[in-house]
């Protein structure tokens, strides 16, 4: 299972505010900071990850991030961990 | 002297000044049954509501995750007062800008969901959010954010009296050098906590008719409805006021606040003294009063020690008092701030609104209540009392800015 980005965009516009048009999908590689996205709403969206997705983001490494898209590889790294080191997902 | 140059309201029977002021004058009433959750097995179930707002229409979108329906209004009440003074935020240097907002209740719905959340789900179910939405100083931090105001602020909790506080705070903060300072006070709290807090006073009136329900000052009086909202207005120094234009609805001439003492002591509540100071400040005597807006609890012993204080300062029917409360119910912090609305309006028409609900005042009161109709009377100075739970007493002089023979 790996998460779209229509996944990561819904998550964030529950935890925001705002409608779909308020975070299209084209605008993931822009920075939280011109996004408006300030800490609070990271650290509502890391919450809402580990409790719908089990998706667990360290703190320290949430600081870390600077876009929507970094994020995403971050939540997929752990959703699929075999499909993104590049190693055939078969035999599971 | 601190002038006030805009007013935002959002009240149970009015949104904006000219909506209240007009459902004031006419006696339409905000009050309704509480119906957000089921209220049916509740001993009162009546209340001051704002009903049609829908916050979506007013407010970004990214604001309504985070924030508490009295925050909502809140911020409806001080873009309402902005746009009113003509004030363009943006271009003001935003040290040059302050804001005091009163709070009794912070955030009780928000809070009450969250801590449903928690008790039922766990912690990592509590909204960051929960971090600030509920707490008394958040909705002088919303405005301050949303409209860039950075210098002097603060916020102040005295149940119904701080939104009067507020005022008396932002006079000060002005004398002290900021040229605008935004204050007053809006509360919401009727998620199901926050009604078994209200009714907890034991001062919430028990008749189930809106009609009769909360008659401030009246024979029959059974304790007050309460309500939500509240007022936001722009303050600032006269003589800024007068270089940009702006247009002046009146002056703070004079502020006081006084505590109780603890009861059993044997001495008298503050309201009195705190009305007095409030005069003495504004230099002027009680004859130069026009009109009294009284804090008006509908608690019969409380009408009764408001009514002596009163007494005292005016002599046996020596002012017109009235309260237009009925009609919103208590709106804790917004209560006060709503009466320095009326008191404006009242000097602006030279017309009192009337106590709605009252019709017939204890001899032994000796106050002259405007009830039934508005009273048409020159009005240049007024008076206004609030007191909240636990001894706060707040008094404030609103006057004309300008001179008339």
């Amino acid at each position: 299972m790996t998460m779209s980005i229509e996944n990561l965009r819904d998550v964030f516009i529950k935890c925001a505010g705002g409608d779909a048009d308020a975070l299209p999908v084209d605008q993931m590689s822009v920075s939280f900071e011109d996004l408006g996205y300030d800490s609070l709403v990271l650290i509502e969206t890391s919450a809402t990850l580990k409790r719908e997705y089990g998706v667990v983001i360290p703190d320290e490494q949430l600081t870390e991030l600077r876009t929507p898209a970094e994020l995403l590889l971050l939540i997929n790294d752990q959703l699929a961990p075999a499909a993104v080191a590049g190693r055939p997902a078969t035999g599971i | 002297m601190s002038v006030i140059t805009g007013l935002g309201v959002v009240a149970p029977n009015g949104i904006g000044v000219k909506a209240f002021w007009a459902a004031t004058l006419a006696g339409r009433s905000g009050i309704a049954v509480l119906d957000r959750f089921d209220t049916t097995r509740y001993p009162a179930r009546l209340a001051g509501l704002v009903g049609t707002v829908d916050p979506a229409e007013y407010l970004p979108a990214r604001l309504l995750p985070q924030t508490d329906v009295s925050t909502r209004l809140a911020l409806i009440a001080a873009e309402a007062a902005l746009n009113d003074a003509g004030v363009d935020t943006e271009a003001m240097s935003e040290y040059d800008m302050g804001i005091v907002t009163a709070n009794a209740s912070g955030g009780f719905e928000f809070t009450h969901r969250e801590f449903r959340k928690l008790w039922s789900q766990g912690p990592e179910h509590v909204s960051v959010y929960e971090s600030f939405a509920w707490f008394y100083a958040v909705n002088t931090g919303q405005i301050s954010i949303r409209h860039g105001i950075r210098g002097p602020s603060t916020a102040l909790v005295a149940e119904q009296a701080g939104g009067l506080d507020a005022l008396g705070h932002a006079r000060r903060t002005v004398r002290a050098g900021t040229p605008l300072v935004m204050c007053g006070g809006v509360d919401s709290a009727f998620d199901p906590w926050g009604w078994a807090a209200h009714l907890a006073s034991g001062r919430v009136s028990l008749v189930p008719d809106p009609a009769t329900a909360y008659r401030p000052f009246d024979t029959r009086a059974t304790g007050y409805l309460p309500g939500e909202g509240g007022a936001i207005c722009v303050v600032e120094d006269a003589d800024a006021a007068r270089v940009r234009g702006a247009k002046v609805y009146g002056d703070i001439a004079g502020y006081a606040a006084t505590f109780d003492p603890a009861p059993g002591s044997g001495r008298p509540p503050g309201l009195r003294r705190a009305a007095e100071s409030a005069l003495a400040d504004a230099g002027i005597l009680p004859q130069d009063v026009d009109v009294v807006f009284a804090d008006a609890t509908g608690v019969p012993e409380l009408d009764r020690t408001e009514a002596q204080a009163l007494r005292g300062i005016f002599g046996e029917l020596g002012v017109p008092v009235t309260s237009p409360k009925a009609l919103t119910g208590r709106l804790l912090s917004g209560g006060g701030v709503l009466d320095v609305v009326c008191a404006l309006m009242s000097i602006q028409e030279d017309t009192v609104p009337p106590t709605f609900g009252t019709t017939e005042v204890p001899a032994g009161y000796g106050i002259d209540l405007v009830i039934g109709e508005p009273r048409r009377m020159r009005v240049d100075t007024a008076l206004v009392l609030a007191r909240g739970r636990w001894g706060f007493n707040a008094a404030t002089v609103i006057r004309n800015h300008w001179k008339r023979d």
